[in-house]
Formats: structure tokens, C-alpha cells, sequence
């Protein structure tokens, strides 16, 4: 319960700090750029609009930085983000909240494909120490993981759109559809996740492969393996039940992170790719100095790390009582 | 072939949540940092993973110090036709804006070598410094210092970069090592705490303290240099994920667009619609010297790693030594 207590202490602690820089950042930065936003959308959103604007980003000064920062405090906490300047009238919360949805989608589903697959190849290139699989992974899955996103899906784009023209690579569906639940809609949508969500398997499988690998070798050379083998158990119960269910515990913890990295991890794989969630829109934002915007999606972004960090910690206490005390 | 020798210590995982071990402990000798570069040293030659990544770096070093003297033609001058395909005379052919292609490759390792270091030797101090100073310490100091490190630690780093560079518009290479020391150092901070604290107690330290030396002294002179090899690693991994960060922000535009670097090459040529003009090189050469330039690094610490932790070594060359 203490334990539980204090991670919770830690995540008001961290929200706190992200909202802060949210807050301190703009005010800054040479030469504010809230007044150059301010002066550039001036006349094209209603003089409400920008006087609201003005006071989240400070440039009104006759009052004092700590009545904004209660203001801002209190703006947050209540969920109000102000107008999108760029999709005026659209208020900031309806755009993420139709940008979500893609992205959990898309990225999601991948993570914890990409999560299975290179856990269950981990585990395999471990017990077959030396074979054909173990020798060649280690260095083919540190390559992979360098590749920076954007620039795989540029290359699967020049090959399997433009070249050999076998899948779509622009939007998350046909723009000639109207979204509806029909298969064909649905199947539609899928044909436009292939691209996006093979350029994200294939840079990330490699760090689930190598500490999965990692992780059961050691777990292999431990005695109670030895013990099983002793008692002539088979190979696969060995595998599964005695090594991989102990070695996979670091895994978990990083898969559970890995969730919260969702929303913010394929920002630049949905800008290649125009698909429209929550990355997509951040650099949107960036582009169009949209700075309400951009600052409720970096906020979203952090808020979902830092749940599923809090949520991964509470469950690796209860798995593991070792950890309860390392705090 | 010279044996490499094991790390005195455990050779466990790393702890939960930290993939990359933290069990690179020092052997105990007379200079620690002398014996810890002469591990490297040995552990280039006889780790492949460790020479390629060697060899490569290198190679990249040598190319961004003297562009000048591989490829004649001023980078950025649009000065020939666009579009040309690879030829004698443009050995990558041109680009859709008329500059010659093998030119840019060439002259654009340098301000991506200039980020990779300046944010691997900043972070790395300001790690140091932190990770040590927390763990010496003690009391309010670790507690402070330490609470920092677990804040940055959460904070989502590339949503951030791109929120500062958003604000600050077209950053420059100085301006890049800033921002990406500032966001990344808490990482190996971390890494670099642990292995400090289960310093603390050593009877080397005692001496230093019955001595009567200075705390900056004992720190300086007596912790630092025992952890070479965890120092090597943490410079490694800052300077990969600078390479990655810097040509992202500058492939997103908010890079100094000016700079002939791999990641404003890449933007200009998703700008231009290089694949749909037939320019495919204009994108597969510079992303393919950044994946190069990555794996340099990732390799060299993937082989650390392996010294550290010889259970991970690849097992043939293992019974090789064994019937030597």
C-alpha cells in the first residue's frame, strides 16, 4: 500500500512538472513566440477567441505570471484547451479526440503484435543457443534498430507503393469513401494500416528479440533449469514454464511502458504516412504554430506514459514482491 | 587470439525496465582508466560486432573532417542540370534542385558527427556529474538529484524535442546539441547512479576518506575512473539517439534548413516528390549513411554489452578459445 502510495505521490509529482513546462516553455523561448502566433492569426478567429488565447500564452501583461499559471492550472484540470487556430472554429479537444482512435489503432495493435512476435522469437534464439538463429539476430536486430521510422517507410513506400503500386500509402482510408462500418469500408481501412504498421514492426521487434534473448540466456544458466533437466523434463516444458515465465518479467515492464509510448511513438510514421492521429496532428500543429493544439497533445502524450507507467509498476510489485522494497 | 578477460562481478540482466545491463563492473587494478581503455582496445579486436562498429565510425570521422578532398563539388551550388542520373562526372547523379548528390552525402556527415558528439560528451558530463553526485552524496542531495533524473526519465523526450524546436523555429547544430542534451541526459544519469552507489562502500573509498581527501577529489580522481566502460556505453547511447533525434527534427523541418546535413536532404527530397520524379537515391543515400552511422554506434555498445555479460557472447567463438 506504501508502495502504491508513493508511485502515486510520483505521478501527481511528473504531471505536475509536464504541465509546468507546457506553461514555461512559450514564455522562454527568445523573442515569444505566442506573439508572433497571436499577430499571425489575428483577424482570422473571433477577437473572443484571441483574447482567451492571450491569456493562456501570457501576452497580456498587466497580470502577474503566478494569477496565469493559477489560471492555466485551472484551465488544464478542468479540460479546457482552448480553439485550434488552424481548424478554427474546431475546439482542441474534438480534434484529439478523432485523432486518438488512429493512433491507438494503428500503433497499438502493432505494439503488442510486435511484442509477441519478438518475445516468442527471443525466447526460441535462446534455448537454441549457437544455432542459426542465435548467431545471425544479435546483429541484424541492433541494425533494425537503428533505422530511424521515417525513413523506412519512405523506402516501403518507393517499393511496394509507387514502384511496384501493391498498397496505398496516403490517409488512413480512401478519400472517395464515407466512413461507415461496412466491410468493405473496414477493409479498406486495413489495406492503408499494411504500410504504416510493417515500417513500425520492423524497427521495433528488435529490442523485444534482444532483451528477451538477453534475459532467458542468464535465466537458462540458473539452477532450479538445471534441476529440470535433471528430472528429464521435456524440452518445451523447460522453455516455456521454467525459463521463459521468469525471464519475460523485464519484458512485461517494458511492454507496459510501451502502451503509454502509444500515442507519441509513430510521430514521424504518421507524418510519412498522412495518417491522421495524434503524431500526425502534433506536427501539424508544430507547422501551423497551432500552440494550443500542439500543447494538449504533448500533454495527452505524457498523461498516457505516465499511467502506463504507474499502472506497470503497481503490476510488477504485485508479480514480483522482490521489487516492492527497491521502490 | 587474446583472451578477453571477464568482468569481475555478477553478469545478471539489467534490472526491470532498463534493457541495457547495468553489470559492467570495474576490475580492481592500480589505474582503472588506463585498464579500462586497454579492455576496449582489446575488446575492438577481438569482438566483430565491436570492430565493424569501429571500423565504421572511423570511416565517418575521417569522411567529415576532410570533405573537401573526396568530393570536389560545393554541396549546396544548384548549379547543374536537375535530376541527372549516376555518371562518371556525378557519381550519385543530381539532385531535383541541380546540386551534385555524392557532394551532399559527403559534406553532410559532418553536421550529424559535430550533433552525435557534442550531445554524447555533454550529456554524458552532465550524467556523470548528476548520476555520481547523487549516489556520493547521499541524504537530500540523492533525493533531489534523483527525483530530477526519474521526472526527465518519464517525460515523453521526442514529443518534447519537437515542442522546443517548435518554439524556437529552424535550429541550428549548436542549438540542436542544446536542446537534445537538455531532454536526454536522464537516461544514462540513471544507469550511471546504480553502478555509483554499489561503489559507495568499497574499501578504496573508505582509504580516500581516512586519508582525509576532499569529496570533489574522491569523486573525480577515485569513482570516475572506475567506471570507464559504463561511461563509454553512456556516451554510445547519447550519441545514437542524437543521430536519430537531430536528422528526425531536421527531416521534420525544424532543422536549420541551410545546413547540408542527411536529414534536410531528406526533406528536400520528400519536398520535391523525389520517388515520384525516379529519384529514389535522393532518399535511399542519405537515410542509408544514417542507419550506417547508427549501427556504428549501436554496435560498439552491443559489444561492450557483450564484454560486460559474457553469457551473451556468441557461442562458437567460445569453444573455439575453449580447444586452443
Amino acid at each position: 500500500m506504501r508502495f502504491a502510495l508513493r508511485r502515486l505521490a510520483f505521478f501527481v509529482l511528473t504531471l505536475w512538472a509536464a504541465l509546468t513546462l507546457n506553461f514555461l516553455l512559450p514564455r522562454l523561448m527568445p523573442g515569444n513566440p505566442a506573439v508572433a502566433m497571436i499577430a499571425k492569426f489575428k483577424g482570422g478567429v473571433s477577437p473572443q477567441a484571441l483574447k482567451a488565447l492571450e491569456s493562456q500564452f501570457g501576452v497580456e501583461t498587466h497580470k502577474s505570471l503566478i494569477s496565469q499559471y493559477g489560471s492555466y492550472l485551472g484551465n488544464m484540470a478542468t479540460g479546457r484547451f482552448g480553439t485550434s487556430l488552424s481548424q478554427y472554429p474546431a475546439s482542441v479537444g474534438h480534434i484529439v479526440m478523432n485523432a486518438i482512435p488512429w493512433t491507438l489503432g494503428l500503433v497499438g495493435i502493432t505494439t503488442i503484435f510486435a511484442f509477441i512476435l519478438g518475445t516468442g522469437i527471443g525466447i526460441l534464439g535462446a534455448w537454441r543457443r549457437g544455432g542459426a538463429l542465435d548467431s545471425i539476430m544479435p546483429p541484424t536486430f541492433v541494425i533494425t534498430s537503428v533505422i530511424p521510422y521515417f525513413w523506412l517507410g519512405l523506402v516501403l513506400i518507393l517499393i511496394f507503393g509507387v514502384q511496384l503500386k501493391w498498397l496505398p500509402y496516403f490517409f488512413s482510408y480512401d478519400y472517395t469513401l464515407t466512413p461507415s462500418f461496412s466491410l468493405s469500408f473496414i477493409g479498406n481501412v486495413l489495406e492503408h494500416a499494411v504500410l504504416p504498421a510493417t515500417t513500425l514492426l520492423i524497427t521495433t521487434i528488435g529490442t523485444w528479440i534482444l532483451t528477451m534473448r538477453n534475459t532467458m540466456i542468464t535465466t537458462l544458466a540458473e539452477d532450479y533449469v538445471r534441476m529440470a533437466r535433471a528430472k528429464g523434463l521435456s524440452g518445451r516444458r523447460i522453455m516455456l514454464d521454467y525459463a521463459a515465465r521468469n525471464a519475460i518479467l523485464p519484458n512485461l515492464t517494458g511492454f507496459a511502458m510501451s502502451l503509454g509510448f502509444v500515442l507519441g511513438g509513430a510521430i514521424l510514421i504518421e507524418y510519412v504516412f498522412n495518417y491522421q492521429g495524434v503524431g500526425y496532428w502534433l506536427l501539424a500543429a508544430v507547422d501551423n504554430e497551432d500552440y494550443p493544439l500542439m500543447q494538449a497533445l504533448f500533454l495527452l502524450i505524457t498523461v498516457a506514459v505516465l499511467v502506463a507507467i504507474l499502472i506497470s509498476d503497481i503490476a510488477t510489485a504485485l508479480l514480483d514482491p522482490r521489487t516492492r522494497d527497491a521502490g | 587470439m587474446a583472451m578477453i578477460r571477464p568482468l569481475t562481478g555478477p553478469a545478471g540482466p539489467g534490472q526491470a525496465g532498463l534493457p541495457i545491463s547495468e553489470s559492467r563492473l570495474p576490475a580492481r587494478s592500480r589505474y582503472p582508466a588506463i585498464r579500462g581503455l586497454q579492455r576496449m582496445v582489446t575488446a575492438i579486436r577481438s569482438n566483430r560486432k565491436a570492430t565493424w562498429g569501429f571500423v565504421l565510425l572511423v570511416l565517418f570521422c575521417l569522411v567529415s573532417a576532410f570533405p573537401g578532398l573526396i568530393a570536389h563539388d560545393d554541396p549546396s551550388a544548384m548549379i547543374y542540370p536537375v535530376s541527372l542520373g549516376p555518371s562518371a562526372h556525378h557519381l550519385l547523379g543530381t539532385t531535383g534542385l541541380g546540386q551534385d548528390m555524392f557532394a551532399q552525402v559527403i559534406w553532410g556527415a559532418r553536421p550529424v558527427l559535430l550533433i552525435a558528439f557534442g550531445v554524447g560528451i555533454a550529456a554524458t558530463g552532465i550524467a556523470v556529474l548528476i548520476g555520481v553526485a547523487a549516489a556520493y552524496l547521499g541524504g537530500l542531495w540523492d533525493a533531489v538529484l534523483n527525483l530530477l533524473t526519474d521526472v526527465l526519465l518519464v517525460i515523453p523526450l521526442f514529443p518534447l524535442l519537437i515542442i522546443i524546436a517548435g518554439y524556437l523555429h529552424s535550429a541550428g547544430t549548436l542549438v540542436m546539441i542544446a536542446v537534445i542534451t537538455f531532454t536526454g541526459w536522464s537516461y544514462t544519469a540513471r544507469q550511471l547512479r546504480s553502478q555509483a552507489l554499489s561503489l559507495r562502500n568499497r574499501e578504496f573509498l573508505e582509504a580516500a576518506r581516512v586519508r582525509g581527501e576532499r569529496p570533489l577529489y574522491i569523486v573525480v580522481v577515485e569513482i570516475i575512473p572506475t567506471m570507464t566502460s559504463l561511461i563509454v556505453a553512456s556516451f554510445l547511447t547519447n550519441a545514437l539517439y542524437a543521430v536519430l533525434f537531430s536528422t528526425s527534427l531536421q527531416f521534420i523541418g525544424l532543422g536549420d534548413p541551410t545546413i547540408v546535413s542527411w536529414g534536410t536532404m531528406l526533406r528536400a527530397a520528400e519536398n520535391n516528390e523525389a520517388f515520384q520524379t525516379g529519384q529514389a537515391l535522393w532518399i535511399i543515400a542519405p537515410g542509408l549513411c544514417i542507419v550506417a552511422l547508427g549501427a556504428a554506434f549501436a554496435l560498439l555498445n552491443y559489444a561492450f554489452d557483450e564484454i560486460g555479460n559474457p553469457a551473451l557472447r556468441p557461442l562458437r567463438r567460445a569453444r573455439v578459445k575453449q580447444s586452443r
